[in-house]
């Protein structure tokens, strides 16, 4: 490519040179065309530092073909008055020549002929004076000459405005030497070949330098969803602890497990049809393990196991309603059932993370089904210090270190705890789960031992990866309508490591 | 959980104190509370109507407190200064007395009529009591809070007060027809009978929300006084002849309702709130109620109730180490006063009128934890030690969809909800096929049903990437729910594994290779023995003919693979080929 004559002339030339070369002179003078050089100058260029080349424009006047031809036959007027005998033409003869219309109505405004329309035979066209002085080619001659510079600029433009000049602009190199001139040059590599491996010939051989400025190719592989990497590091923190999963692949529950075992009386606002998504079909479950179920009805309705109860009318319709679990505490309360129906007792600690469902007003941060992560032990003689300190060592592991509690109220535990941590990047505590112990009226009528207690926390996973992420609307992370290429770009999901600049994905 | 909103300057007021709004925030937040907002009433309406609106509105601070909802002592200015200064130590909880009046006491007869739709009723009397334009505010705004959470929205409890020296008792709460009610409604200059109010409100944006209580019964729930004059039309409205003024003298209280424990606690925070401000503080004159069987009641309860809870247990369940003369101490300071008795480690606690929430000895373990202060807790580790398992199913899952994407397809989480026309009409099924459960009460098309199938919402990702590079290679390893009658609820989830390929082609060998590696890692050989897998022509509604088969391993049908009808393409809004592939995982277990 670059070892063609032109690029070697070029070379050749150049070291001659003072300073320099422009390629348009190179291309006059080695009488080749202009893309030839510029196509030796760019492939000269690709080679490193051997040349430097700077563009440059020039303007330049050039004849139209039009104009060419004229320089060289004379002008269309002149061509006409010449054509013209002394006893005078017919002007329908003289418009078939080949110059006759234009320099038919050239040489009459110039008034060098004349039409008499008397004529026997039609109009005919007469010479007015004896000879003519043809400007227009002159100043053509003058213009390929190249001493257009003694044009006027009217003379200049009334050529133009005829259509026989035109202004060009020349893009042209200003060749020089470059830090690695050299007059012999020979092909640079690109890659290394099997053959050069073993031939050797690697050794003697110069390597086209990389770009590294440029982006690699990515590679072609799937990707798995950011919401659930973070899932993903939740069960590892979980099974880190100890913590078994409990099942929770059942979306569908019936009130009494969702909230009548969690001693969440059947008026509570929870149990609304604007919170909950109830179901038509099934609408009631068909079983329920009715020796539990009176012992809930009675600790809901006159109390027991040392509660006052909430004194109200209990019904069973109402604990048979199926719905969407509103949480997965449902899925926990099961899990202590079963532990409480196991003798001896044997204490526990469980986890779960899955999919709950709110029939809420949306927004930008809610959506009517989340994921709920949930922790649970259940031992003997656990105080609000262990959860305390469970707590901390969860969130430590989340990168999470400082801490504070604030007493609250939920419906099934007592003491309740929301756990709050301070944001370095918001500069305020920001809640980031809620705990307790589970009241005793929730765990006594399942058979669980007085002195058992089961301390609980849970949190969203949608919410501290919307935070870790910089995300603000949640559909840019759930659903349908995120953006794939968010998910292919995803980085890895490492809770405790220091966290990134957030990745601001374009917002709806 | 309610909110309450107080004048900053009026609260530091009552408590002879004064804060930031940082040491505020501090002390709310200690005591459960949240500060949650710092504005004005200019503020809000500017907020939600614009700044013309507001001006002129009052500029003085107010602070929004998030009060537990199970607080209803917490839901006014005079309840929120009590608990603070008893938590304070600043004062000591004062004790509610129920008097009897000098003359006759104020009667309510309830007749049967109201047992169908309202059957309760309890009523007091606050005597020689003296309003503030402020505390008759905070007296109004308490009662709109009360019905906002322990009444439900006045479904379980209505409150009405009325100015008693417009009244001659005794009162008959009683049931009548609407047509037959006649009377001039709070605010209002004419009569109008019940029906006619009951059109007039449809268009009242505070009052809407209350008439479908009433509006189809054949009685309505009403109470008048000797003299026959309307005091209300529960839970609906007030009559305006006994309309309290911030001149009222004597106010007589009744709260109707269908549930009795909250009508009577309900009661019980009013007459404790503001007898602060009779002549003779936290006196409540009482009020006869009789029941339709002839029994009488007097009422406001005013209960206290008596629980002993060992010391040794609350430092069991807070992991503390305090006397039990501490810890008296504590529980003093959150209302409830103790004292230790008996062998010395026995609290007795006494339970105010005003503490309903504590119905049990672990909302005094609770109490003493909050006084104590719940960051000063020695954080332990508990010596629980346990074994951890996965559920087997998750297990599988996670290792599945790890090399799903190692196989070049990219997972996507998509709703468990949606609507009919996208499990059924747009595969081209009828939604009975499906076997879907339905939701009886969606705001949405979006909430119909739990999918029976992943394809829709991988389908539907497609759809919102449509200027993504092609082809798209999707996943998604989730759970389905169908109905189930041999399950306790009727429904099941099962676990499904769906890939799609989306291209100009339609990739039928891609899907299928997919299916191949999937079953190379569940470790299933190809070929019908040995339980292995085998696909066999098929058909259905969504595929292509002649381009779908269903899959059988292990001797059972696990799912169909194929490539996609024009029509399911067009249906989700795609302009390519697709193919799909969509099993159950849980054979594999």
């Amino acid at each position: 490519m670059a070892d063609g004559p032109v690029a070697e002339v070029l070379l050749r030339q150049l070291e001659a040179a003072d300073g320099g070369l422009d390629s348009a002179d190179l291309a006059a003078k080695l009488g080749v065309d202009h893309q030839a050089v510029v196509g030796a100058v760019k492939s000269l260029q690709a080679l490193g530092e051997i040349i430097e080349a700077e563009l440059r424009s020039t303007k330049r006047w050039e004849l139209t073909a039009e104009g060419e031809e004229m320089a060289r036959e004379g002008s269309h007027e002149a061509r006409v008055f010449r054509s013209i005998p002394q006893e005078g033409l017919a002007q329908s003869e003289l418009m078939r020549l080949p110059s006759g219309k234009v320099g038919f109505s050239k040489a009459m405004s110039n008034k060098w002929i004349r039409v008499d329309k008397s004529a026997a035979d039609g109009p005919r066209v007469f010479r007015v004076v004896d000879s003519v002085e043809d400007e227009v080619h002159r100043r053509l001659q003058l213009v390929q000459g190249g001493q257009v510079e003694k044009l006027g600029e009217k003379e200049r433009s009334e050529l133009r405005k005829r259509k026989l000049l035109t202004e060009v602009t020349l893009k042209t190199y200003w060749v020089s030497k470059g830090s690695a001139f050299s007059t012999s040059i020979s092909k640079q590599e690109t890659e290394l070949s099997p053959e050069m491996i073993s031939s050797g010939s690697w050794r003697d051989r110069p390597f086209k330098p990389y770009n590294f400025l440029a982006h690699g190719v990515l590679p072609d592989g799937g990707h798995l969803h950011p919401l659930l990497k973070v899932r993903t590091q939740f069960r590892q923190i979980f099974l880190e602890m100890g913590f078994t999963e409990m099942p929770t692949d059942n979306f569908i529950e019936s009130s009494f497990w969702n909230f009548d075992a969690l001693f969440q009386p059947q008026q509570h606002p929870a149990r609304d049809q604007h919170d909950t998504f109830f179901l038509r079909d099934p609408a009631e479950a068909l079983q329920l393990p009715m020796d539990y179920v009176h012992r809930v009805k009675r600790t809901h309705s006159q109390g027991g196991y040392g509660s006052q109860g909430y004194k109200y009318t209990w019904k069973l319709e109402e604990a048979r309603k199926n719905l969407l679990r509103t949480h997965t505490t449902s899925a926990s309360a099961r899990a202590l059932y079963r532990l409480a129906q196991k003798k001896p007792f044997t204490p526990a600690k469980y986890f779960s993370i899955d999919r709950v469902f709110r029939n809420e007003t949306l927004d930008a941060t809610h959506l009517a089904e989340f994921h709920q992560i949930e922790g649970v032990v259940a031992d003997h003689g656990l105080t609000l210090g262990h959860l305390m300190g469970i707590l901390r060592e969860f969130f430590t592991k989340l990168g999470i270190t400082q801490l504070r509690f604030k007493p609250a109220y939920n419906p099934y535990t007592e003491p309740s705890m929301e756990v709050f941590s301070y944001h370095q990047g918001l500069k305020k505590w920001v809640e980031v789960g809620n705990s307790g112990l589970f009241r005793p009226e929730m765990l006594l009528p399942m058979g669980l031992p007085e002195n058992v207690s089961v301390i609980a926390w849970g949190l969203s996973l949608e919410r501290p990866t919307m935070i870790k992420y910089g995300i603000n609307n949640i559909r840019e992370l759930v659903g349908h309508k995120v953006n794939l290429q968010m998910v292919y770009d995803g980085p890895l999901c490492r809770l405790d490591a220091e966290p990134g600049p957030p990745q601001t994905q374009g917002a709806a | 959980m309610p909110t309450v909103s107080v004048k900053r300057d009026l609260l530091f007021k009552a408590l002879g104190w004064t804060y930031t709004d940082e040491e505020f925030d501090e002390l709310c937040f200690e005591f459960g509370l949240e500060l949650d907002e710092i504005t004005s009433e200019k503020e809000i309406i500017s907020k939600e109507q614009g700044n013309e609106k507001a001006e002129g509105a009052s500029d003085v601070v107010l602070y929004k407190i998030d009060v537990p909802a199970n607080r209803y002592d917490l839901l006014c200015l005079e309840g929120l200064v009590r608990g603070f200064q008893v938590f304070k130590e600043r004062i000591k909880s004062p004790v509610y007395k129920r008097v009897m009046p000098n003359g006759e006491i104020q009667k309510l007869i309830i007749t049967e009529e109201t047992a169908k739709i309202r059957p309760y009723a309890v009523a007091a009397v606050l005597r020689n009591i003296k309003f503030t334009k402020d505390r008759y505010d905070s007296f109004m705004e308490l009662q709109e809070k009360l019905h906002q959470n322990i009444c439900r929205k006045r479904a379980l409890v209505a409150i009405g007060t009325h100015d008693l020296d417009t009244l001659s008792g005794p009162f008959t709460y009683t049931a009548k027809r609407p047509s037959d009610i006649k009377f001039k409604p709070l605010n209002k200059t004419k009569e109008y009978t019940a029906c006619e109010l009951m059109n007039i409100y449809k268009t009242d944006n505070h009052l809407k929300h209350y008439l479908h209580i009433i509006e189809n019964k054949p009685l309505y729930p009403v109470i008048y006084d000797s003299n026959g004059v309307i005091l209300s039309m529960p839970p609906i409205i007030n009559g305006n002849h006994s309309k309290i003024t911030v001149n009222t003298k004597n106010v007589f209280i009744e709260c109707t309702g269908t549930d009795f424990t909250k009508a009577k606690i309900v009661l019980d925070v009013i007459v404790t709130m503001f007898s602060e401000y009779c002549e003779n503080q936290f006196m409540v004159e009482a009020a006869e109620v009789v029941f339709p069987n002839g029994k009488s009641y007097t009422f406001p309860e005013l209960a206290y109730r008596k629980e002993i809870v060992r010391a040794d247990l609350i430092n069991k369940k807070v992991g503390i180490r305090e006397t039990p003369e501490n810890i008296a101490k504590l529980l003093t300071r959150m209302c409830l006063k103790s004292e230790v008795i008996g062998d010395g480690n026995q609290i007795e606690i006494e339970i105010p009128p005003t503490r309903a929430d504590i119905i049990h000895a672990c909302d005094i373990v609770e109490d003493a934890a909050i006084a104590y202060g719940y960051n000063n807790i020695q954080m332990t580790l508990p010596k629980t030690y346990t074994i951890a398992n996965q559920f087997p199913l998750n297990k599988l899952t996670e290792l599945l969809r790890h090399d799903m994407a190692a196989a070049g397809f990219t997972e996507v989480l998509t709703f468990a909800l949606c609507s009919q026309e996208d499990i059924a009409d747009k595969l081209g099924l009828d939604i009975s096929a499906t076997e879907a459960v339905h939701i009886s009460n969606p705001k949405t098309a979006e909430f119909q049903v739990a999918r029976t199938t992943l394809l829709p919402g991988l389908l539907k990702t497609i759809a919102a990437n449509r200027k993504m590079p092609l082809p798209l290679k999707l996943f998604e390893i989730s759970d389905i729910v169908v109905k189930d009658s041999s399950r306790d609820v009727g429904a099941r989830n099962y676990r499904h594994l769906c890939a799609v390929y989306y291209n100009k082609n339609p990739g039928f060998e891609i899907i299928h290779g997919l299916l191949d590696r999937v079953m190379q890692l569940l470790n299933v050989p190809p070929g019908e023995k040995k339980g292995g897998y085998v696909i066999k022509a098929s058909e259905g509604p969504a595929f292509f003919p002649g381009r779908c088969a269903e899959i059988f391993a292990r001797g059972q049908s696990i799912g169909k693979l194929g490539v996609l009808h024009p029509d399911v393409i067009t249906k989700f809004e795609l302009t390519m080929p697709c193919s799909s592939l969509e099993i159950n995982i849980e054979p594999f277990l």
